[in-house]
């Protein structure tokens, strides 16, 4: 049984089908890529998953505590509470705030503090406080920006942020992360860097991750299985093998063929 | 934990201090009943705007209403405390004029804060119209001529526990679990959805509790100048609100503080310049505004805490 089935997803905006059709599942901590020419898409289908976006046809349905559910029409943030977290293209971090607390953010719905007992400072107030400020610390020690929990966001270097918000979206304890070309903007340096981490994050936390990336190095080291996307449709799926070796996919990246 | 009860000592100590000096002052003479009206009215401005800069400065929508919210306050209390002319009076006053202010915002905010920037503000700016042209036109409120020989059950002690208390309830709220999630929205809506942030909701709790704030505001207003009527809110004093909020740094309560003691005493030193006053005042702020367009303080905020962990950081380093 997969844990997110998509089904025949579809989004027209007026006559553009932007994506169509597009079926695809992710099983249980498995680490899938989603790669394609640029404006196959891509980001147009994490938007559908995520909720950002409300899909034209087609269902998205994900396996939870209460068995397979559709998230279509379901808001973002209501998508992010089922256990599917994501980062974005562009670093969308809440940039004048600190580093932890942009990670208590999102422990938002895991934190139990009431509105009363904010307000007067009660004890157990405190006591809520400092546990979520250990769990903080020690999410960020796993990425080691244990040290920067007192820096505002916009303040940290392109990569860290990079990372932060890796670790903003894990803080809201997913069970699906999507990743949005992570390596953008990296130098082979950060990108191997990088792929480490993604490895790292698999492992320590067990859960599914999908990435769209351009680096094919990094693609073809990290991923199990491939997607790739031309023009709105899923054109070919596989393992790295099976895609450096599809005749459709190179057709899609160099031209020619037909 | 011990650290915690540390700071808020220290902040209880400052709170009491600062009373205990206006009362000595007021006792010496140094502060006649011309400087006591003025603290009184810096004190309600002071609540007026530290709750729109909740609105505005922490959850990021712009809003102009903040006048509406304020006369439902003055007027709940006026009502009450006419029929009911005792300390128990004003309080149940308070907390009508809190109620129904509360509750016009839940009903306003749940369709006008999916609107953003200007037009929010153009939205909120009519809802406080509508409420200003109702006042003028029930009998209860005595429509134009408003309501007067209200009991004045405020001075500026109330006054004072009141600009604390709702001090506390702001900066306490901020910093709390429903506080952060303001913040972020205000930050970037969609990264906040996407980490299970439901926008609306904290957005809607901000303006709420804003509203009701600032109703208390308004209820001081009523039970210390002792005469409302409705152009006392129109939306000139919605805009004089904003001005100390902008004035003082969008989204810094201490910057709210100074902004409005700094108009307060602007205001009463050009008392003398007769016409030329407003002249005078509208060039004062101008010139902050060309020469510190983030506001006096920018986002900058006074803390006990900080003021010890750098005294201590500073004694190790020596």
């Amino acid at each position: 049984m997969p844990l997110l089935d998509v089904k025949d997803l579809t989004k027209n905006f007026g006559g553009l089908a932007a994506v169509s059709d597009v079926t695809m599942h992710l099983d249980n901590n498995e680490l899938v890529a989603l790669i394609g020419p640029n404006g196959a898409g891509k980001t147009t289908l994490f938007n559908l998953l995520t909720g950002v976006i409300i899909p034209s046809e087609g269902t998205v349905s994900l396996q939870t505590d209460k068995g397979l559910q559709v998230l279509n029409k379901q808001k973002p943030y209501k998508i992010a509470a089922e256990g599917m977290a994501r980062t974005f293209q562009n670093i969308r971090l809440f940039k004048d705030l600190t580093v932890e607390e942009n990670v208590l953010i999102a422990m938002t719905d895991k934190n139990k503090e009431g509105f009363l007992e904010s307000i007067f400072r009660l004890p157990s107030f405190y006591k809520k406080e400092a546990a979520l400020h250990q769990q903080v610390v020690e999410l960020l020690s796993i990425f080691k920006m244990e040290n920067q929990l007192t820096t505002l966001a916009r303040n940290l270097p392109y990569g860290a942020q990079r990372r932060l918000e890796i670790v903003r979206a894990l803080a809201t304890k997913p069970k699906i992360l999507f990743l949005d070309e992570p390596a953008a903007g990296m130098n082979p340096e950060e990108t191997a860097d990088l792929t480490r981490l993604i490895q790292q994050i698999q492992s320590e936390f067990h859960i599914t991750v999908l990435l769209i990336e351009h680096d094919m190095s990094l693609v073809m080291n990290l991923a199990e299985r491939i997607y790739v996307l031309e023009y709105g449709k899923l054109i070919a799926e596989g393992t790295p093998k099976e895609i450096q070796g599809n005749q459709r996919v190179i057709n899609a990246y160099l031209g020619g063929g037909d | 934990m011990k650290k915690n009860l540390k700071y808020n000592a220290i902040w209880l100590a400052i709170a009491i201090l600062g009373y205990v000096l206006i009362y000595a002052l007021e006792m010496v003479g140094v502060i006649d009943q011309f400087a006591e009206t003025t603290l009184v009215l810096i004190g309600i401005n002071i609540i007026l705007a530290t709750s729109l800069n909740l609105v505005i400065g922490f959850s990021g929508q712009f809003s102009l209403g903040h006048a509406g919210f304020m006369a439902l306050g003055a007027y709940s209390s006026a009502l009450v405390t006419s029929a009911i002319p005792s300390v128990g009076g004003f309080l149940l006053g308070l907390l009508v004029g809190m109620i129904v202010a509360g509750i016009v915002a839940l009903v306003v905010g749940i369709p006008t804060l999916r609107l953003n920037g200007d037009y929010l503000a153009i939205a909120t700016m009519g809802v406080a119209e509508i409420i200003r042209i109702i006042l003028n036109n029930l009998k209860i409120t005595n429509g134009p001529a408003g309501l007067y020989n209200i009991p004045m059950l405020a001075n500026w002690s109330t006054v004072y526990v009141l600009v604390v208390i709702t001090t506390l309830i702001i900066v306490n709220f901020v910093h709390s679990r429903n506080g952060r999630a303001v913040m972020s929205v205000r930050e970037d809506e969609i990264a906040a959805e996407s980490i299970g942030i439901n926008t609306t909701k904290y957005k809607i709790i901000a303006f709420v509790l804003g509203a009701a704030i600032a109703s208390i505001g308004g209820a001081l207003h009523a039970n210390y100048i002792q005469t409302i009527n409705p152009t006392d809110f129109g939306i000139m004093e919605s805009i004089n609100i904003l001005i100390i909020v902008v004035l003082g740094g969008i989204g810094s309560i201490t910057g709210t503080f100074v902004a409005a003691f700094l108009l307060g005493i602007l205001d009463m030193i050009l008392q003398n310049f007769g016409t030329l006053r407003m002249v005078l005042y509208s060039l004062a702020l101008i010139l902050i505004m060309v020469f510190k367009p983030s506001g006096l303080l920018g986002t900058w905020e006074f803390s006990v805490r900080r003021l010890f962990t750098h005294k201590k950081a500073k004694g190790d380093a020596e």
